[in-house]
């Protein structure tokens, strides 16, 4: 999702709090009365650098999902053991992080990544030492890799239906489809696009617009997108604007007065831990879509929240959509890894497709043979405790396509990883795999 | 929605009206029209609200403005519709309809009632019409701007009876206003109504006018579409002429954020010559002091908030100067004369900084609230001018020209100018030179720090809030003319003004680009910059 132009390189602060973090779980895990050789769990999440605001609560989930399994008695009935280290959000170092922990530490499944540009950087890692990876965020698709599992959302997991919801529920008519200037932004807005026109939209009430990374100055964009919106038809802003650069875009937002009522904004990558930076008063009726949000009133939801409020040990944190990502990859694994009776990966790669866990918000997502899983999809409106209220989610649950129906090179794509294709892109037309390079 | 709940919520409409005629008592209607909420869809709630100002009940204002901020909800344990407010951070509860208050309730102990945002334009409709002859004008005037954005012709002869009675111009104006949009939604107003209606509406002259009018281009009458296409052709000729205008302030905003992110750069790099990779994180310093401090004031002292940028700026400069003065004492004073290692040695430095505000105070955003008096925007014309950006403005000139002074005209600004100057001659004059530096240091340092209270106004105040000025402060202060404080003022705001005006042709990517090319092509014609400081000081 979100990256940024650099990232701070700080060896002695990186080794210094990846090895806390290893000291913490050791004890954590010798305490415990399990016996056998512990199940090594890898976390490759940014504790340092511009990505940190947003992994470093996925490493915190990541450490109570590892606790609270090996209270019931780890897996195999071996305990787990977490190996944390910090890729300091520096995308080539992400692959030299992931090579330490599957060759250094011999760890079984790494769960990690954020941004899409950490997750090219460490595939062929994954496929050269044949280890697993879960991927907890919400990216462009358009990818599917025989070691890695997409537990966020692809494109019609989340963009596609939003657009449908403003389409239908509030007859918009008039679209800017806003970003911050990268893969992901780039990559959702032209499928929207194709998706648009195709809904018959004319490509003049679409405005297409890019910002630079932590953007700030947003008074031009904001104040061309009032004037865009003043032509007589309902107006929207679609964005894919990264977390950074959202809070001034909000504030500005609020401040010319542009209100929910008026041109809703629906984004995709704000969520509950983005708005904690803000005065969200202003801001009430704005949407985000997800597939999760914490204001879900679901029992395993409320069970996950106070686990994690317990964890935490702050009243005032938030749960969001990734640590949801994390939680179903984490039991899709469990659960492959005891019906398969060993943490082999190819043998966990073959048993878990198909595999069905609850996730939070009161269904069963499955895993996929294209490595995605099925979800549904919530439309929020930010409310003004900074909380989201679903005002609209689909029937049933979504599969995760890997590649869009909406881009004609890609639509004849598909990905299974089981047999007879056992394929990443398998070209449906000419039915030969390698339909193109990513 | 489902068959079933389709003929649940038909059926419920029909028997409303039965209900309200059989039970004479108006308040029982009501009581059934707030009971049905919670299990009502969205379509059915918005039936209800518009049933629920038409009882003309007195409870029907709070229960109406609950549900549009979401404060109306479902208690779990027995099903009674009631308001939350939050009091000293627990949900308290009273019934909407007694007014019976339950006291705390647990979190998750109830549900909300969801609103969606054409429930909104609904709800604030409906208290808009149940306000339109309350005493106060600020809420006639809201009731009547309410209407405007939900034109409804069923309340034409409503908004005219209103009109009649209002003695009040501003609230008589918005009422016009109101009534004329009501007017052009109804097919059965004759063409000469409308004719007029397109008058008032033309009269606003602005974005919301040119909204309402551009569909009516199209009409089928000619003479409506004629007039609303010269009231839309004047609108969008007087925007253009307001556009420049528009540009000039947009660019003057964005550099007076430049200069107050450069200035203290300019004193610690222009002045001493010392390239501080860690200015960056005493700007940010600065914004966290601040968050700090209104933290503080929330929590015990909630009267003072509007007050509390001017009680961090003070702390902002001492936190951010005494850092400052750290960093010289204990690191940059050992590195004179040795840019390259000064450059490494304090980019460490800012590491440092930034991991240990992300250590102390966590990773994610922290939220810096606008006083009342930063919120909100000004119309002047067809140019809307925030205030959070108005005040910065102010800020930044009222900060360059403190900074004249003390450089100026005090002794210690004299002091610092001859330092640095010629350093062997300022010691031999009695001036201990390395105080002068500490406290030259500690003055640009302190400066971040202020830089940083306004700042945490626009951006998110995290740990990375520096990174993303850094470069920033060093284009403008090499571009002004290192050593020359009139240069980083006139850099700061031609760098701010070309940008705005080439984002609108090229896009903000492609604007920061060629305006930094721009800087790279100037500074190889004129390596000292805009105003370069001339004397043999400066080859020495």
């Amino acid at each position: 999702m979100a990256e940024a132009q650099w990232g701070p390189h700080m060896t002695s602060f990186r080794t210094l709090l990846a090895g806390a973090g290893l000291a913490s779980t050791l004890m954590a895990s010798t305490a415990l009365a399990q016996s056998g050789e512990p199940i090594k769990v890898g976390v490759l999440h940014s504790l340092s650098g511009t990505m940190a605001i947003s992994e470093t609560t996925l490493k915190d989930a990541m450490l109570m999902l590892v606790e609270e399994q090996n209270k019931k008695g780890g897996v195999l009935g071996r305990p787990l053991e977490a190996v944390v280290v910090d890729p300091a959000s520096d995308w080539p170092l992400f692959a030299e992080k992931a090579r330490e922990l599957i060759e250094g530490e011999g760890v079984d499944v790494v769960f990690g990544c954020w941004t899409s540009v950490s997750r090219k950087s460490v595939l062929p890692v994954f496929e050269e030492l044949n280890s697993l990876l879960f991927y907890p965020v919400q990216y462009e698709g358009e990818e599917s890799q025989r070691n890695v599992f997409y537990t966020g959302a692809a494109p019609n997991q989340q963009a596609i239906p939003a657009v449908d919801y403003l389409m239908e529920q509030e007859s918009v008519e008039r679209w800017v489809l806003a970003g911050t200037d990268y893969v992901y932004p780039r990559t959702t807005n032209k499928i929207l696009e194709a998706y648009l026109i195709d809904k018959g939209v004319a490509p003049e009430d679409i405005m297409i617009n890019y910002t630079p990374f932590g953007h700030s100055d947003w008074q031009t964009i904001v104040s061309d997108i009032k004037t865009f919106g003043s032509a007589g038809k309902k107006t929207a802003v679609v964005s894919t604007i990264n977390g950074d650069a959202n809070v001034p875009f909000y504030k500005e937002l609020g401040n010319q007065g542009i209100a929910a009522t008026d041109i809703p904004v629906v984004a995709f990558s704000v969520g509950e831990e983005e708005l904690a930076g803000l005065d969200t008063a202003p801001l009430v009726g704005h949407l985000a879509a997800w597939n999760y949000f914490m204001s879900v009133d679901t029992p395993e939801n409320d069970v996950f929240i106070n686990a994690w409020l317990d964890f935490i040990g702050d009243d005032d944190r938030v749960t969001n959509d990734p640590m949801e990502a994390h939680y179903i990859g984490f039991n899709m694994w469990v659960q492959a890894v005891e019906k398969a009776g060993t943490t082999d990966v190819d043998a966990v790669i073959d048993g878990i497709v198909g595999v069905t866990v609850p996730n939070l918000t009161g269904g069963m997502s499955e895993m996929l043979p294209n490595h995605h899983i099925t979800k549904p999809v919530l439309v929020g409106e930010i409310q003004d405790d900074g909380q989201f209220s679903v005002v609209w989610e689909t029937e049933g649950l979504v599969p995760g396509d890997a590649w869009s129906d909406f881009l004609p090179e890609s639509a004849p794509l598909i990905a299974d990883w089981t047999d007879p294709i056992n394929c990443g892109n398998f070209n449906t037309v000419t039915e030969s795999c390698g339909g193109v390079t990513n | 929605m489902t068959p079933l709940r389709r003929w649940f919520a038909a059926t419920l409409l029909l028997m409303l009206p039965v209900c309200t005629a059989a039970q004479t008592p108006s308040e029982d209607a009501f009581a059934a029209l707030v009971g049905a909420l919670p299990d009502a869809s969205f379509a059915e709630v918005e039936t209800l609200v518009g049933r629920m100002a038409a009882t003309g009940d007195p409870r029907a204002r709070a229960v109406l403005e609950a549900l549009g901020a979401g404060a109306l909800h479902r208690l779990k344990s027995n099903d009674a519709v009631v308001i939350v407010r939050n009091v000293a951070g627990d949900d308290h509860a009273v019934d909407a309809l007694t007014g019976d208050s339950y006291g705390a309730i647990p979190r998750r102990g109830s549900t909300a009632i969801r609103v969606n945002n054409s429930l909104r334009r609904a709800v604030s409709a409906a208290v808009g019409i149940v306000t339109l002859r309350d005493p106060d004008p600020a809420t006639r005037l809201g009731a009547a701007r309410a209407a405007f954005r939900a034109p409804d012709p069923a309340q034409s002869d409503a908004l005219a009876a209103a009109r009649r009675a209002e003695q009040d111009p501003r609230v008589r104006e918005a009422l016009s206003e109101a009534l004329a949009r009501a007017t052009l939604q109804d097919d059965t107003a004759s063409v000469d109504d409308r004719l007029s209606a397109i008058g008032v509406i033309a009269a606003r002259g602005d974005g919301t006018a040119l909204g309402v009018l551009t569909p009516l281009v199209q009409a089928a009458d000619p003479q409506i579409a004629a007039a609303a296409g010269t009231a839309v052709d004047r609108i969008e000729r007087s925007r253009a002429r307001w556009a420049m205008a528009q540009n000039v302030w947009f660019g003057l905003s964005l550099g007076s954020v430049l200069l107050l992110a450069a200035i203290g750069l300019a004193i610690t790099f222009g002045v001493m010559g010392v390239i501080n990779m860690a200015h960056g994180e005493l700007v940010m310093l600065g914004a966290y002091t601040t968050f700090f401090v209104q933290n503080i004031i929330r929590t015990s002292f909630p009267g003072l908030f509007d007050w509390s940028l001017l009680i961090a700026a003070p702390l902002a400069f001492l936190v951010a100067g005494a850092v400052g003065v750290a960093i010289e004492r204990g690191c940059v004073r050992f590195l004179y004369g040795r840019p390259l290692e000064t450059l490494l040695a304090t980019w460490g430095v800012s590491l440092i900084l930034q991991q240990s505000v992300r250590s102390v105070f966590g990773p994610n955003n922290r939220e810096v609230g606008n006083p009342s008096w930063m919120s909100g925007a000004l119309e002047i014309g067809q140019m809307t001018v925030t205030y959070n950006r108005l005040w910065i403005l102010v800020f930044a000139l009222a900060v360059f020209a403190v900074l004249l002074v003390v450089m100026r005209r005090t002794p210690i600004g004299l002091q610092m100018r001859a330092v640095t100057q010629n350093r062997a001659m300022a010691a031999n004059m009695g001036i201990r030179t390395g105080w002068v530096d500490a406290m030259t240091f500690g003055l640009g340092a302190g400066i971040a720090g202020l830089a940083g209270v306004a700042l945490s106004q626009i951006d998110n105040v995290s740990p990375n809030l520096g990174q993303s000025y850094i470069v920033d402060s060093f284009m403008v202060v090499v571009f002004g003319g290192a050593g020359n404080l009139w240069g980083t003022l006139a850099g700061a705001f031609s760098i701010g003004i070309a940008n705005k005006f080439l984002e609108p042709y090229a896009g903000a990517v492609l604007a920061k680009i060629v305006v930094l090319v721009a800087i790279i092509l100037f500074i190889q014609k004129r390596p000292r910059g805009l105003f370069a400081v001339k004397g043999r000081a400066v080859d020495a």
